[in-house]
């Protein structure tokens, strides 16, 4: 053990991932003059934000005029079910604007309208054209936005000092496995490198995590192999806390063939841009799924369905448009019911909707997509598309306006989707690109701020990093165990079979059970080979985090007796007003993750006074309404 | 249900390696790296393959499948004869790391050189305005995943380490044209830049950049050509030129003669009329069938390179409109001599024979 080499950095922050959030965040912290490093689990500039397709929402109004933060707050609560932290949607529609113009300074170039501003689309969710894009390949868009920011402040750097990397860095194909502290204080990060297996050490007094999701614990997912959960898991590990671990989003729309693809986002614009979704019988399905809390927005029949995309402020918009869980739910139960397609799913089609030149245009990547990998033409034919596992709305439970983490641990921020409250239940598409942004920014300005007011440098202990090596080291010394590969399957067999999109509490429980079996098998994974770019020792060490943000999700799914957004329980179908108040909140006790009730916090009189009494009927309790009509009888008087 | 299918994988570092020899299952719609990872799966648990999105969208898992630079999430299986074995080894302009996965550090260096965009002065945030005809032509090269198989397949870095020096290769330069091209960039000189600091004059157009881009951008029609032939026009702006002679010798960016214009002659003087290819030696085909079976199987035998000449075929050689001492050389710019012997093919007679 005391061979082992470790490579030592200091700074004054560092972001671990290199997404839209973890280099927005080291933007902010390099321009508010700390020495900065980015860990990048792949290169620098694969990050799953590339994946992002139909846009970023933010209410600039340059599509529909009527169009306010006020009306973004309001969509995406209600996206969320109204289990959302209202003060990050707050935040979030109130500064998305500013976030996207800030990247045109930056030199990205959206798609324009006709008077040279950004354009914007419908997507589902959001009442008025609301979506900054380009094409369908927004996300790629933004972080080479990002990524040639970041090399400007590097060149500005090199001026000044003569060194690129003299006050940000990159540490690409790096993962972090362990955060280490001074008492409850972070100091600091440690890791490999992925192509020498070699061991890096950082010492800062601020860490941002930026990890992204957790999809890779399921088998059909549009996540990359990236997507382990790692932030969650380091953060549980700080001494942190994870909420709403129970809320995952189905994508309605994932590729379901070939096999080698299943899981592959078909974006969202297709249904914003005119395409339907039919059964095996030819139907167009979706009227039958307008739940009654959005008959007032969603059409009944087709003839004003198809009106919409002209004349959308006289008509109610198609039921294709519908926030994703409910869609994905409405495809789940077609295909169960025997009307799917022979390949599980069932039919999008835009080719009837659109001539093909107009497709071509307007989805070029979708077009690219299903020529290339299906040997599909979607200007001739339908796509076939069912549910994927897709983005997970829980996470790092976050100060909403500085992001810092909450529970025992100081100087840990989290922003993007690792971080919990800002989407509740279900988010709407769209709102993830702007979420980085704001919360990215946020983050790594509150790290940046934390780190100058601390007057001592927390030092890292050594014990700690003598066992984050051996820890490390482990799966590669030992030759008794199983393989990662097959770990893995079986990970994601028990959360795809038994903690998918519908759930039960028998599954639950035995979920629960077999995830406990599956601890002990993973605790004894043996990777074959050396500590040069090994991806099996890799797989075998990211584990035990998809791991233990699984018994997470299983719990949190277990103890929520009620069916809202991301989460569905079979035997409690029914959205609860009880249940609203909830926030489920993870923590780690030694091994095993604890599940305690919190309450949510409760919202501005401002801000609830925005929506209808009617519609706040549909998710509050008596009691809360009765505390609302008070507030607008003092108004009125 | 799948069929076994032959695979040869190269596997090693850079001290050396070979290709091994695996039959692996292959099922209906899959493609390269879903076979990669069912190697990983079962025979080869520590094959490094670097891969993200599985979609076409992320630019990792370039490789070399068949001696062509592919992405691997996007070659379908069935583009392969059913008895055909598949070759994948790593891309070869860049140093191995392990197996399959290179180090593509080289093109961070040359993105870190690339001076960034120029936010206009006066131009508050929000107040952009652009037309979407004009933001067009810089978003076609905003599409590129940066899987560097243009870089990699580049005849000027392909097997010259020499060059790398100063040639940042066609995903920066249509970096500079997308700048150029920007309504809104500040900075005026991306053409001169991209001629005196990038080494576009290097670049003969010989379109193997965008034959194997996977995002169909059209790096040299849109994206080089235009950037050479603005620098072209101001060079041969004769006052321009004189003014430059008199006053600014030697700190004008050279401006190599190899525009449009003489891009018909580099291609007449292929007679093959397959495939353009990249390292010194013979051009004649059956020798490069050998080749390709010798120690450097995988590498493609090059035509040489033509002079740049004018549209009646002759060599500019006319002090006054060149722009270099001398005549260029007959062989091209892009090989000097002697040629570096670790370029030159060789095939042992006794390959083909088991090692023992």
């Amino acid at each position: 053990m005391t061979e082992t080499r470790i490579e030592r950095h200091h700074y004054d922050v560092v972001v671990i991932g290199a997404g839209g959030a973890g280099l927005r965040a080291a933007i902010e912290a390099r321009l508010a003059g700390k020495k900065t490093a980015i860990i990048s689990k792949s290169l620098f500039g694969k990050a799953h934000t590339v994946m992002a397709e139909g846009g970023a929402a933010a209410a600039m109004g340059n599509a529909n005029s009527r169009d306010s933060w006020q009306v973004h707050f309001r969509d995406t609560m209600r996206g969320g079910k109204f289990l959302n932290n209202f003060r990050m949607a707050e935040l979030h529609a109130k500064e998305s604007p500013q976030r996207i113009w800030e990247l045109e300074t930056y030199g990205a170039l959206f798609d324009r309208t006709k008077d040279g501003k950004i354009s914007q689309r419908n997507f589902g969710g959001h009442e008025y054209p609301r979506l900054a894009h380009v094409g369908d390949r927004t996300g790629l868009e933004l972080i080479r936005t990002l990524q040639q920011k970041i090399v400007s402040l590097q060149q500005e750097d090199k001026r000044d000092h003569g060194d690129y990397e003299a006050r940000i860095k990159v540490f690409a194909e790096t993962t972090i496995t362990e955060l280490l502290l001074d008492g409850d204080r972070v100091a600091g990060a440690f890791g490999y490198y992925r192509e020498s297996g070699e061991f890096v050490l950082f010492e800062a007094p601020a860490v941002v995590l930026a990890t992204g999701g957790v999809g890779r614990s399921y088998k059909v997912t549009s996540n990359s192999w990236e997507y382990t959960g790692d932030g969650h898991a380091l953060a549980l590990r700080a001494g942190a806390t994870l909420i709403n671990m129970e809320f995952l989003q189905f994508h309605p729309t994932g590729m379901v063939w070939p096999p080698s693809v299943k899981g592959i986002l078909v974006t969202e614009s297709v249904r914003g841009d005119g395409g339907v979704l039919k059964n095996s019988d030819g139907k167009r399905f979706m009227f039958d799924y307008v739940p009654d809390v959005f008959r007032k927005q969603y059409a009944d029949n087709e003839e004003e369905a198809d009106r919409w995309y002209k004349d959308p402020d006289n008509n109610r918009r198609p039921p294709e448009l519908l926030p994703r869980d409910e869609v994905a739910r409405a495809i789940n139960s077609e295909v169960k019911d025997g009307r799917g397609t022979p390949a599980g799913g069932v039919y999008l089609d835009i080719a009837s909707r659109l001539p093909a030149e107009e497709i071509r245009r307007r989805l070029p990547s979708m077009y690219h997509q299903f020529k290339e990998l299906a040997d599909v033409d979607i200007t001739k034919e339908p796509m076939e598309v069912g549910p994927t596992c897709h983005y997970v709305m829980g996470g790092v439970e976050v100060d909403p306006d500085s992001g810092a983490a909450a529970g025992i641990v100081r100087g840990l921020f989290a922003a993007g989707e690792v971080s919990g409250g800002m989407h509740g239940s279900n988010r709407l598409g769209g709102n993830s690109l702007s979420d980085l942004l704001v919360f990215g920014k946020r983050a790594g300005g509150h790290a940046a701020t934390y780190a100058d007011q601390l007057t001592s440098r927390p030092r890292i202990p050594v014990p700690a990093v003598e066992a984050a090596v051996e820890t490390a080291l482990a799966p590669l010394q030992r030759d008794t165990g199983e393989s990662p590969y097959t770990l893995q399957q079986d990970l994601q067999a028990v959360m795809g079979e038994l903690v998918g999109i519908i759930r039960r509490e028998g599954e639950l429980v035995d979920a629960l059970r077999k995830l406990g079996e599956l601890r002990e098998r993973v605790a004894k994974v043996s990777a074959a080979g050396g500590r040069r770019y090994n991806p099996g020792w890799h797989l075998a060490l990211d584990l035990r985090n998809m791991l233990v943000v699984s018994e997470c999700t299983a719990k949190a799914a277990l103890e929520r007796q009620e069916s809202r957004g991301g989460h569905t329980r079979e035997d409690f179908p029914g959205m609860d007003p009880k249940w609203r108040r909830v926030n489920l909140v993870c923590s780690l006790d030694g091994d095993t993750v604890r599940l305690e009730h919190k309450p949510l916090p409760k919202m501005r009189g401002e801000l609830i006074n925005l929506f209808d009494r009617n519609e706040l009927a549909k998710y509050l309790t008596d009691e809360e309404l009765a505390e609302f009509d008070a507030l607008a009888e003092e108004a009125g008087k | 249900m799948g069929t076994k299918r032959q695979f040869r994988i190269w596997r090693g570092d850079e001290n050396g390696g070979e290709l091994q020899d695996h039959m692996v299952e292959v099922n209906e719609g899959e493609v390269v790296l879903d076979v990669l990872h069912r190697l990983q799966n079962t025979d080869t648990p520590d094959l490094a393959v670097r891969w993200n999105c599985k979609a076409g969208k992320c630019g990792s898992c370039s490789m070399e499948i068949n001696g062509k630079p592919r992405l691997s999430c996007m070659t379908r299986m069935s583009t392969f004869e059913e008895g055909e074995t598949v070759t994948v080894t790593p891309l070869r302009t860049f140093p191995v790391i392990r197996d399959l996965v290179t180090d593509v550090s080289f093109n961070y260096e040359k993105a870190r050189e690339t001076p960034a965009f120029a936010p206009p002065a006066d131009v508050a945030p929000g107040d952009y305005r652009m037309q979407q005809v004009d933001v067009e032509r810089s978003q076609e090269f905003r599409k590129c995943i940066e899987c560097f198989l243009c870089q990699n397949v580049c005849h000027v870095i392909r097997d010259h380490e020499e060059n790398k020096e100063s040639f940042s290769g066609p995903r920066f330069f249509i970096r500079a044209a997308e700048l150029d091209m920007h309504p809104l960039d500040a900075k005026t000189d991306r053409k001169e830049y991209a001629q005196a600091e990038m080494g576009l004059g290097y670049c003969n157009i010989t379109k193997c950049c965008t034959e194997v881009c996977p995002e169909h951008i059209k790096i040299t029609d849109n994206g080089i050509i235009p950037v050479k032939e603005r620098v072209v026009d101001r060079r041969y702006d004769p006052l321009v030129w004189l003014g430059s002679k008199i006053f600014r010798r030697g700190q004008v960016p050279q401006t190599y003669v190899t525009s449009a214009q003489h891009s018909g002659a580099v291609h007449s003087s292929a007679p093959h009329g397959g495939v353009h290819s990249h390292a010194g030696g013979s051009h004649d085909p059956r020798h490069e069938t050998e080749a390709q079976r010798g120690v450097n199987w995988h590498r493609e035998v090059p035509h040489p390179t033509a002079p740049a000449t004018d549209a009646n075929g002759k060599l500019p050689l006319t002090e006054l409109t060149f722009d270099r001492a001398a005549a260029p050389s007959p062989f091209g710019d892009d090989v000097t001599f002697p040629l570096p012997p670790q370029h030159l093919n060789f095939a042992h007679p006794q390959q083909d024979e088991p090692k023992h």
